[in-house]
C-alpha cells in the first residue's frame, strides 16, 4: 500500500528575557544548580506569580512575524501533572486562549521551491527544571534553575509530508525567532526543542492515522532522523497489519530508533483550568501595532531584497539569509566591499568551506566581516589576484595577521598592474622564447588561444607572480597579434 | 453521582494520594454524597451565563523584565528532605 | 495600669496605653505570654496556638519599647497580636495545621507579616487552624482540635478557630485570620468576636498558604470594630508580588468610625432567613438589625435568589483550586516525606497520603474529579457560571441597598465531634458565608447576642471596597450595645 506521511511539529523556544516568566530570577544558562531558583521558581508554599511584560512583547512579536491573529485577551491555565522537575505540580501554560492564534510561514526546500505551512497557535508557558540522572546515592538530582524560564510553544498544522519538510519548517522557525531576537536559538543548550507528531495514512484517505509524539528532539539532523525512523517503524507495523499506539516516544540517536517513554504512559489527565493566581492578559490594537513597528527585516524579506536589489540568485539568497548570524555577517561583508555577488561567492565558497572543515560556526568565525570585506575591496581594485586573495584569506583565518593591507604587503602579494612594466616583461619573455612565438604565429587562429597560457605562465614566473594576470593577458594578446 | 470503587482509585491515583483499600469505601460514600450536594447546581439553567473565574474585573499586571533575585540556595533549600551538591534528591527518575 | 487585668483591654486601648506610658510593650507581652502558658497548654488548655514564639516576642517587645523611646512609634509599635499559622513567617515554623508542613520553616515573610513587622508590632505566635484552612470546626488540625473558651465542649469554628479562641480568651488582643468560605466570620461569630473578610484583592495573598486562590482573603479578628479598623489599616496593602492584589486607595479605616449612619439602607435577603432557620437565631439577628433602625437606618427586604447555589458552586470551585494549589506538597523540596520511597510515584503517593488529613484528601479528590476529562464542563464550568449569577445577585442588590445583613451561622457553636463524621453536614455550616467569597465582597461578623450562653454573630456584607463604611456601621452598633464586651468565664 502507498502511505502518506503526516507530520506536525510543536516547537518550544525559550524567550530571551533577562528574568523568568513569573519571577525576578535570572534566566542565564549554566549557573550552579538551584542558584537561580527563587521562592517562586521553587514553588514554596504561599508564593505567587507575576507576569513578565517582555515575555508578552516577545510572543506578540512572533505573532506579528508569522502574520497571526493576536489574542487580545489571553489566559493562563494550569496543566496538572506530577513530575520532580515541575515544582508546583502543574505547569502554567495557555490552553483555551493563547496569545497567538492562526498564522503561517513559508518553508524553503533544497530544490529551491517553497511552500506555506500554517501555524495553529503559539502560547506562553513556563519551562520545567532538570532531572539529573547521574548517581546521587542511587537517586536523581533536581535542578530548578531552568524552572520558570519563559517559553513560547509554537504548534504547526499537520501539514508536512516528509522529514525534509519538517526540518525546513524547524529551520525557518529557528531563523524567524533568531531574526526577531526573541530566542537565542542555541539548540545545544536546549533553547529550542521540538516535539514531532508523526502518523501515516493510506494515500487518499481523509482522516488521520494514529499518531505518536517524539519528544524533545534538539537538533535539525535529529529531527530528520527521528521522523524517518519513526515513519519506517510505523510503516512496518501497518504493513504487517498491526496498529499504532498513540504514545510519547523518545529518539535514541545512537541506536537510530524511537522508543516508548513508559514513565509517561501512566494514566494522565491534565485537568487544565484557568490559573486563579493570574488574571486575564488584555492588550489592545495600539499595543500590537507598536510591537509590529519594531519588527526587524525577516528572512523572507531579506532574501527578496538580496535578489531584487543586488541580483543574487534565489539559491544564494536563501542560503545567505537562512540564519540571522550568517545574514548579518554577509551583509556586513557586502556593504564593506560594495559587491554583493563577489561577497556571496566568498562567503558561500571559501568561508563556508573553511567553517565546515573546522566545524566552526559563523559566530565564532576567526575572520571578521570587516576584514573579509576589505580583502574583497583589494581584489576589486586589482591590488591582489584571486590567488593572492586566497593566501590573504588563509592568513586571516589562521590569525597570523588582522590587517588586510599589512598582510598584502608582508606577503608581497601586491600585483603589478602598471602596463608599462608588464610590457617590458612580456617583451623579454617573447624574445627569450622565439620558438614558441613562431609556433604561435604559424598555428591556426583558433588554436592560438590555448597557446597563450604558456606565455602567461612565463610572464607570471618572470614577475614572481606579482603581475596582474588580466593585464598580462591583454598585453600578450596585443604583442603576439602584432607578430602574426 | 455515585462513584464506584475504581473511580475512587483512579481519582486518588491522579491526585497522587495513597489510600488504603479499607478506606476506599469510606471515601466512595463521602465523595458521592458531596457530589450529590454539588449537583444541586443542575437545578438552574446557565446556558447564557459567562463563567466567572475571578471575582475582580481586574486584568493581569505586568512586571518589568528585571533580575531582582539573588542566590539564597542554602536558605531556600534548608527544608529539603534530601539534598546533595545543591540538588534536591528524589528516587531515581526513569524516562 | 500594670495590673492583672491588662488583658481586658482592647487593641486600641493597648495602643493608647503604650502611648501614654501606662505600661511597656515588654510588660504587656509578658502578661499575655503568661496567660497563654496558663490557659492554652495542657489537657484542659484551649490549644489555640501551634507555636508560641515567646523569646522572639520579648525581644521584639524590647525593640518596640526602644523605638517608642526614640520617638518613632506608630499605633502598632509594641502591640501584641498573633498570626494564623497559614502566614509564612521567616525562620518560624509555619504548619498550616498539617502534618505535611509539620517541619516547614519558611525562608521568607508573607506580605501581611511584613506589614506588621514594619510597624514594630509584637507577634506572640502562630494560631491553630483547620488543616490547610479546610474546615468549620477546627477539628481537622493535625495539632489537635481547639476548644471554644465559651464552652470547652464546643468547637470554636474554623478554619481560623485558633485565632478566634485565643482572642476570645484574651490570650492575645487580636489575631489575623483568613477567610475562603467563612473562615474568619464563622469562628468570630461562634467566639463572640468582630471579624472582617475584606474585598478580594484588599490584602496581599503573598506568603499566605493558598487554599483556593480566587476566594482566599486575609482579615482581622478582634474584640471590636474599632480594633478591626486599626488592624485593617496595617493588613491592607497593594502588593506587586500578588497579581490579584488591587491598587485601590487605602483609607484610614479608623477615621470614619464615628460617622453618622442615619439614612443607610440595609438589605435583608429573604434567603438568609429560611423557614428552616432556628427561631432563636432568627430573632437574635433581627433584634440586632433593629438596633440599626433605631440609629436611623432603613430596612429593605431583598432577594438573593442564587444563595442556595453557593454551597454546591463553592464545593466545586474551592476543591478544584485547592487540588492544584496543594500539588506542590510533594515531599521533594520541603515538608513531609514518607520513609524509604521506592520510586517517585511511591514518594508522591505515600508522602501525600500520610501527610494530608481526611478532609484535605476529600477536597483534593473532589477537585481532581471536577476538573477531569468529561466532568470539567458539568462541574467546574457550571460552578463558574453560578458564581457569575451569585455575583450578579449582589450587584443588583447593591443598586438598592448600602449593606446586606443576616446571620453568620445557622446555629451557635456545636459540640465537638457532632458534625465531624459527616462532611456534607459540616459544609452546611457555611451556607450564609460562602456567597461573599464567591462574589469577592467584604463580609463581617459582629457579636449580636447569645443563645444558651453561646455567642452568635450578625453578618454584614458590603459592596466592593466598602470596608470603611462597614466598620463605621459596626462601630456605631457597638457604641450602643455591649455584646462585644462580653467575655467567656473561667479565664481570669
Amino acid at each position: 500500500m502507498e502511505w502518506e506521511v503526516v507530520i506536525g511539529l510543536e516547537i518550544h523556544a525559550q524567550l530571551a528575557t533577562k528574568s523568568k516568566i513569573f519571577s525576578g530570577s535570572s534566566t542565564a544558562f549554566g549557573a550552579e544548580p538551584n542558584t537561580q531558583a527563587s521562592l517562586v521558581d521553587l514553588g514554596l508554599p504561599g508564593v505567587l506569580p507575576v507576569f513578565n511584560q517582555e515575555a508578552l512583547a516577545m510572543a506578540v512579536k512572533l505573532g506579528c512575524a508569522i502574520d497571526a491573529e493576536i489574542g487580545k485577551v489571553s489566559v493562563f491555565d494550569r496543566k496538572n501533572y506530577f513530575y520532580p522537575d515541575s515544582p508546583k505540580g502543574y505547569q502554567t501554560t495557555q490552553l483555551h486562549h493563547p496569545i497567538v492564534g492562526m498564522g503561517h510561514i513559508e518553508i524553503d526546500m533544497e530544490d529551491g521551491t517553497s511552500r506555506r505551512i500554517n501555524v495553529t497557535r503559539a502560547h506562553l508557558e513556563e519551562d520545567a527544571g532538570k532531572s539529573l540522572h547521574e548517581d546521587f546515592s542511587g537517586m536523581s538530582g533536581i535542578d530548578l534553575n531552568r524552572a520558570g524560564t519563559p517559553l513560547v510553544e509554537i504548534v504547526s498544522e499537520p501539514e508536512m509530508r516528509n522529514a525534509k519538510e519538517a526540518v525546513a519548517y524547524f529551520k525557518k522557525m529557528h531563523s524567524i525567532v533568531t531574526y526577531l531576537g526573541i530566542c537565542d536559538g542555541d539548540l545545544s543548550q536546549g533553547s529550542m526543542r521540538c516535539d514531532c507528531n508523526v502518523s501515516l495514512r493510506p494515500k487518499g484517505q481523509q482522516e488521520f492515522g494514529t499518531r505518536t509524539e517524539i519528544k524533545n528532539v534538539n537538533s535539525f539532523r535529529f529531527v530528520e532522523q527521528a521522523i524517518n525512523v519513526e515513519i519506517e517503524r510505523q510503516r512496518d507495523i501497518l504493513e504487517d497489519g498491526g496498529t499504532i499506539i498513540q504514545e510519547t516516544r523518545l529518539f535514541d540517536a545512537n541506536k537510530m530508533e524511537t522508543r516508548s517513554m513508559r514513565s509517561k504512559e501512566v494514566e494522565n489527565d491534565y485537568r487544565y483550568f484557568p490559573c486563579p493566581d493570574l488574571l486575564p492578559i488584555v492588550i489592545d490594537d495600539d499595543y500590537i501595532e507598536a510591537i509590529r513597528k519594531t519588527l526587524p527585516e525577516l528572512p523572507d524579506q531579506k532574501k527578496q531584497r538580496l535578489m531584487s536589489e543586488h541580483g543574487l540568485s534565489e539559491y544564494d539568497a536563501a542560503i545567505l539569509t537562512a540564519t540571522r548570524e550568517l545574514a548579518v555577517y554577509f551583509e556586513q561583508v557586502a556593504e564593506k566591499c560594495g559587491d554583493y555577488k563577489l561577497a556571496a561567492n566568498w562567503v558561500m565558497g571559501e568561508l563556508s568551506a573553511a567553517l565546515n572543515k573546522s566545524e566552526a560556526e559563523i559566530k565564532t568565525c576567526p575572520i571578521s566581516a570587516e576584514n573579509l570585506g576589505a580583502m574583497i575591496v583589494r581584489i576589486k581594485d586589482n591590488t591582489i589576484s584571486g590567488k593572492g586573495a586566497k593566501s590573504v584569506f588563509q592568513n586571516l583565518w589562521d590569525q597570523t595577521g588582522d590587517d588586510v593591507d599589512a598582510l598584502i604587503d608582508s606577503l608581497g602579494l601586491k600585483q603589478v598592474s602598471d602596463s608599462g612594466a608588464i610590457e617590458g616583461i612580456v617583451d623579454d619573455v617573447l624574445n627569450a622564447n622565439q620558438a614558441q612565438v613562431d609556433q604561435y604565429v604559424n598555428a591556426e587562429p583558433d588554436k592560438r588561444g590555448k597557446m597563450v597560457g604558456f606565455f602567461v605562465g612565463q610572464v607570471m614566473k618572470a614577475s614572481k607572480g606579482s603581475a596582474n594576470p588580466g593585464i598580462v593577458n591583454k598585453v600578450l594578446k596585443e604583442k603576439l597579434g602584432a607578430r602574426c | 453521582m455515585a462513584l464506584d470503587h475504581s473511580d475512587v482509585k483512579s481519582i486518588a491515583n491522579l491526585a497522587k494520594l495513597a489510600i488504603s483499600d479499607e478506606n476506599i469505601d469510606k471515601y466512595k460514600t463521602e465523595l458521592s454524597s458531596i457530589l450529590d450536594l454539588v449537583e444541586q447546581m443542575n437545578a438552574v439553567n446557565t446556558d447564557d451565563v459567562e463563567p466567572l473565574a475571578n471575582p475582580t474585573d481586574a486584568v493581569q499586571r505586568l512586571r518589568a523584565d528585571v533580575v531582582t533575585e539573588t542566590n539564597h540556595r542554602e536558605k531556600y533549600m534548608a527544608n529539603a528532605p534530601a539534598q546533595e551538591n545543591g540538588l534536591f534528591l528524589v528516587p531515581k527518575v526513569v524516562e | 495600669m500594670k495590673d492583672s487585668n491588662m488583658h481586658n483591654l482592647t487593641l486600641s486601648q493597648i495602643s493608647q496605653g503604650l502611648n501614654n506610658g501606662d505600661f511597656s510593650s515588654v510588660e504587656i507581652t509578658q502578661h499575655y505570654l503568661d496567660r497563654i502558658a496558663k490557659f492554652d497548654q495542657g489537657e484542659s488548655g484551649l490549644n489555640s496556638f501551634i507555636t508560641v514564639t515567646a523569646a522572639q516576642a520579648l525581644a521584639d517587645a524590647k525593640a518596640a519599647d526602644e523605638r517608642r523611646a526614640a520617638g518613632n512609634a506608630t499605633a502598632w509599635t509594641g502591640v501584641p497580636f498573633a498570626h494564623k499559622d497559614i502566614f509564612c513567617t521567616d525562620g518560624t515554623l509555619t504548619t498550616c495545621g498539617s502534618k505535611m508542613l509539620g517541619n516547614f520553616i519558611p525562608p521568607y515573610d508573607a506580605t501581611v507579616v511584613d506589614n506588621f513587622k514594619q510597624q514594630g508590632a509584637v507577634c506572640l505566635g502562630k494560631t491553630n487552624m483547620d488543616e490547610f484552612a479546610m474546615g468549620s470546626s477546627n477539628e481537622s488540625s493535625f495539632f489537635g482540635p481547639v476548644k471554644n473558651p465559651w464552652n470547652k465542649e464546643t468547637i470554636p469554628g474554623g478554619s481560623s478557630g485558633g485565632s478566634a479562641a485565643a482572642v476570645a480568651a484574651r490570650l492575645v488582643p487580636a489575631a489575623t485570620g483568613t477567610d475562603t468560605g467563612g473562615s474568619i466570620r464563622q469562628p468570630a461569630a461562634l467566639c463572640g468576636l468582630t471579624g472582617l473578610k475584606p474585598t478580594y484583592g484588599r490584602c496581599s495573598r503573598f506568603g499566605m498558604i493558598a487554599f483556593a486562590s480566587s476566594l482566599d482573603q486575609a482579615g482581622p479578628m478582634t474584640q471590636t470594630a474599632e480594633d478591626a479598623a486599626m488592624m485593617l489599616n496595617v493588613m491592607a496593602s497593594f502588593d506587586e508580588k500578588d497579581s490579584t492584589s488591587i491598587d485601590q486607595a487605602i483609607p484610614d479605616y479608623t477615621a470614619t468610625l464615628n460617622d453618622d449612619i442615619a439614612g443607610k439602607v440595609i438589605g435583608i435577603p429573604k434567603e438568609f432567613f429560611p423557614d428552616s432557620l432556628d427561631g432563636e437565631m432568627a430573632k437574635t439577628v433581627r433584634n440586632a438589625i433593629a438596633e440599626f433602625e433605631k440609629m436611623g437606618c432603613t430596612i429593605k427586604e431583598i432577594s438573593l435568589p442564587s444563595t442556595d447555589l453557593a454551597i454546591p458552586a463553592y464545593y466545586v470551585v474551592a476543591p478544584a483550586e485547592c487540588s492544584a494549589n496543594l500539588s506542590r506538597m510533594d515531599g521533594v523540596r520541603f515538608g513531609y516525606r514518607c520513609e524509604n520511597p521506592k520510586d517517585v510515584e511511591d514518594l508522591y503517593k505515600r508522602s501525600r497520603g500520610e501527610g494530608f488529613g481526611d478532609e484535605v484528601k476529600r477536597r483534593i479528590m473532589i477537585g481532581t474529579y471536577a476538573l477531569s476529562t468529561g466532568f470539567y464542563d458539568a462541574y467546574y464550568v457550571k460552578a463558574q457560571k453560578i458564581r457569575r449569577l451569585i455575583k450578579n445577585d449582589f450587584v443588583s442588590a447593591f443598586e438598592q441597598v448600602d449593606i446586606i445583613m443576616g446571620p453568620v451561622t445557622p446555629s451557635p457553636a456545636f459540640k465537638a465531634g457532632e458534625k465531624s463524621g459527616d462532611p456534607v453536614e459540616m459544609y452546611m455550616e457555611d451556607k450564609f458565608t460562602l456567597s461573599c467569597n464567591l462574589a469577592g465582597l467584604p463580609g463581617m461578623s459582629i457579636p449580636a447576642g447569645q443563645i444558651n450562653g453561646l455567642p452568635v454573630g450578625l453578618q454584614m456584607i458590603g459592596n466592593y471596597w466598602s470596608e470603611a463604611s462597614m466598620l463605621n456601621m459596626a462601630h456605631q452598633f457597638q457604641s450602643r450595645t455591649d455584646f462585644h464586651k462580653q467575655a467567656p468565664q473561667g479565664i481570669e
